[in-house]
């Protein structure tokens, strides 16, 4: 008796089952986003321009639509209703391609928010899928990098508030708090548009957190004609930026799986959609 | 009569001539390959190729080095022979002291500034993982100039709060190497305090002394001015102008004064490990009524005798020696003396022991 052609088929009967297994929870676990009501109140930011900070186009103008972007990150509280109708994204039934293994780590439970975190503090340890599939069940699509950054330039009172020192002095200090996640969000005053806790907080997720990067080493730029060094400035259009770089750097060493604990999000939504 | 007694002596020397002749080129031989055998011993590592070290095989499975903290350093390598190491770093983000009552928060590798002394020899391979804290407010990673590889480890080690990263390296080159955090903004990366040092041992060791100690020297630009209480913050302007408040060994005004003060006999030999994390100033490395008896150049292979000051590039480092004579207190400072008086970069080496009036001796 040869083993061989019977070990073969067995080898083909088992890659088969294992991937017939996976699709079949793959399937079960895509099941469709299920609705959720949510009554956060978003705030609308008119279009225009801003400079681009980082990457082979930093230093030219990017166009942003006017777009609706929540005036605070997504709760615990809020995060937890989505969980309810949503159990698939429960910490315990969560697949680790989509969300890694500290997804929700300090949630006692499924159903059960951080002891130590208020329920309107920002959620935080979910990953960029998580916030896709919460922002797809209340209606609303994660904001870009440009609309996040656009916002972001809002100081109190103006649009843009770059350059002034009270702007540019909040957010060097802003990043020095910490465990800031813990606590409600409204932390400080409204910018310009009525939007809070840009800085300070939390990280955000973007929709496209992975388009504009700093590399590993962020002397170099992922690509490779814009050089990141003390040498060449060609890669960014402020050098004395360093919130920003903080910023970009942190997007730059994140994985759509990633969950931290000071990276939460909010959401974004067309004028169009939010007509309707 | 004379010719008898001259004819044996004679003999004897032409014998003995002739025995010379086959005897001196063994002599020689030997005596040579003893000076050659010698000189293997002691410079053989310097002079070895990155090339030749990166033919050296690492035995034996990998494991857990020591590391220490700031002015220690782990146990001399001594003879061992090369192996596989596995070192871990963490960064950790925390409110010290620049000195009593001045509270800052520091970056750091393993809680301490300068971040743990990691000690290897050439031809170890090294396993080291870059554990980003989860408490950590903001991504970082690591270059170490021990390295050969893009950006020093530092393309394969950008790690987000609570991730680890893990990379694979040879050490090929002999010396004392900073390393240092390489994620931007990288000047305050480096201003926080993330920096440290690489030992990278000849084979056979460093020649042996008695006392040896780690000191590194930063610069931090702060949000008040030195002596202020509280929590001070980084200071984006006073860094772009390098026009520190603090420049301090070890991360604090103090870590090498008071009950911190470093101590040796008489009669022991001191080496000190000292390098710059900077970010910007550049050290006139001396210490106060000693003479460096040795100073590895820019902690090269390279020695140097009977230096004063020794000049220490932001980024670099220097490896120094000397006897301590004459008991007393020695102090360490950056001969750039404002920095010394005013800023902070000052500490101590107390010598123990008999006093040696042949070297020195006061009158008051």
């Amino acid at each position: 008796m040869k083993p061989l052609p019977y070990l073969l088929i067995l080898l083909l009967f088992i890659a088969c089952e294992t991937k017939q297994v996976n699709k079949q929870v793959l399937e079960d676990w895509k099941d469709e986003i299920k609705p959720v009501h949510s009554s956060k109140l978003m705030q609308k930011i008119d279009s225009g321009t801003y400079q681009l900070f980082f990457g082979k186009d930093s230093g030219g103008l990017a166009i942003v639509p006017t777009f609706y972007l929540d005036e605070t990150a997504v709760t615990n509280a809020e995060y937890l209703t989505f969980l309810k109708s949503n159990p698939q994204w429960t910490k315990s039934r969560v697949l680790h391609i989509f969300a890694d293994s500290t997804y929700l780590s300090k949630w006692k439970s499924d159903y059960e928010i951080p002891a130590n975190a208020d329920p309107n503090a920002p959620v935080t340890n979910v990953s960029w899928f998580a916030a896709k599939a919460y922002a797809k069940s209340v209606g609303k699509r994660l904001p870009t990098v440009d609309e996040w950054e656009f916002a972001a330039l809002a100081s109190r009172d103006a649009k843009n508030g770059k350059g002034t020192p009270e702007y540019d002095n909040y957010l060097m200090k802003s990043y020095l708090n910490r465990g800031m996640y813990l606590k409600p969000v409204k932390q400080s005053p409204a910018n310009f548009y009525g939007i809070y806790d840009m800085f300070g907080v939390i990280w955000e997720w973007t929709e496209d957190f992975n388009s504009v990067m700093i590399t590993n080493d962020s002397r170099n730029n992922a690509s490779d004609e814009n050089l990141f060094c003390a040498g060449s400035s060609n890669s960014t259009s402020d050098l004395r930026n360093y919130a920003a770089f903080i910023r970009y750097a942190m997007r730059g060493s994140v994985k759509a799986n990633y969950c931290i604990n000071n990276y939460g999000f909010r959401c974004a939504k067309d004028v169009e959609t939010s007509k309707k | 009569m004379k010719f008898k007694l001259i004819k044996p002596i004679f003999n004897f020397l032409n014998n003995f001539s002739m025995r010379k002749w086959i005897i001196a080129p063994v002599l020689a031989s030997l005596v040579m390959f003893g000076v050659s055998a010698c000189k293997q011993n002691e410079s053989a590592p310097a002079t070895m190729s990155s090339a030749e070290a990166e033919k050296i095989v690492a035995e034996g499975n990998y494991e857990e080095a020591e590391v220490t903290a700031p002015p220690l350093v782990p146990a001399p390598i001594g003879d061992r022979k090369a192996k596989k190491v596995i070192i871990r770093l963490e960064t950790i983000e925390k409110v010290g002291e620049l000195e009593d009552g001045t509270q800052y928060t520091f970056w750091t590798f393993n809680g301490t500034v300068p971040g743990s002394f990691i000690r290897v020899r050439v031809g170890d391979e090294v396993e080291l993982h870059l554990k980003n804290n989860e408490n950590s407010t903001v991504s970082h990673n690591i270059d170490l100039h021990a390295v050969n590889g893009p950006g020093g480890a530092a393309e394969g080690t950008l790690v987000a709060p609570g991730k680890e990263a893990v990379v694979n390296f040879k050490v090929t080159n002999p010396g004392l190497y900073v390393y240092h955090c390489a994620t931007a903004p990288v000047p305050e990366h480096i201003a926080n305090g993330m920096y440290g040092l690489i030992l990278v041992e000849p084979a056979g060791g460093l020649p042996k002394v008695d006392k040896e100690f780690y000191i590194m020297q930063g610069d931090f630009y702060t949000s008040g001015k030195k002596g202020d209480k509280g929590l001070l913050s980084f200071n984006l302007d006073k860094s772009i102008a390098e026009n520190p408040d603090y420049v301090v060994f070890n991360g604090n005004a103090t870590s090498l004064l008071g009950k911190n003060v470093l101590q040796a006999k008489t009669g022991e030999t001191v080496r000190i490990y000292f390098g710059v994390g900077g970010p910007n100033l550049t050290s006139s490395f001396h210490v106060i009524g000693e003479i460096f008896d040795k100073v590895y150049i820019e902690a090269g292979t390279k020695v140097n005798e009977h230096v004063q000051t020794t000049m220490v590039p932001a980024g670099g480092a220097v490896i120094v020696e000397f006897k301590a004579t004459v008991p007393g207190d020695y102090v360490i400072v950056d001969h750039s003396l404002s920095r010394a008086f005013n800023k902070g970069a000052i500490g101590k080496i107390k010598v123990t022991g008999d006093e040696n009036p042949t070297v020195y001796k006061s009158k008051k």
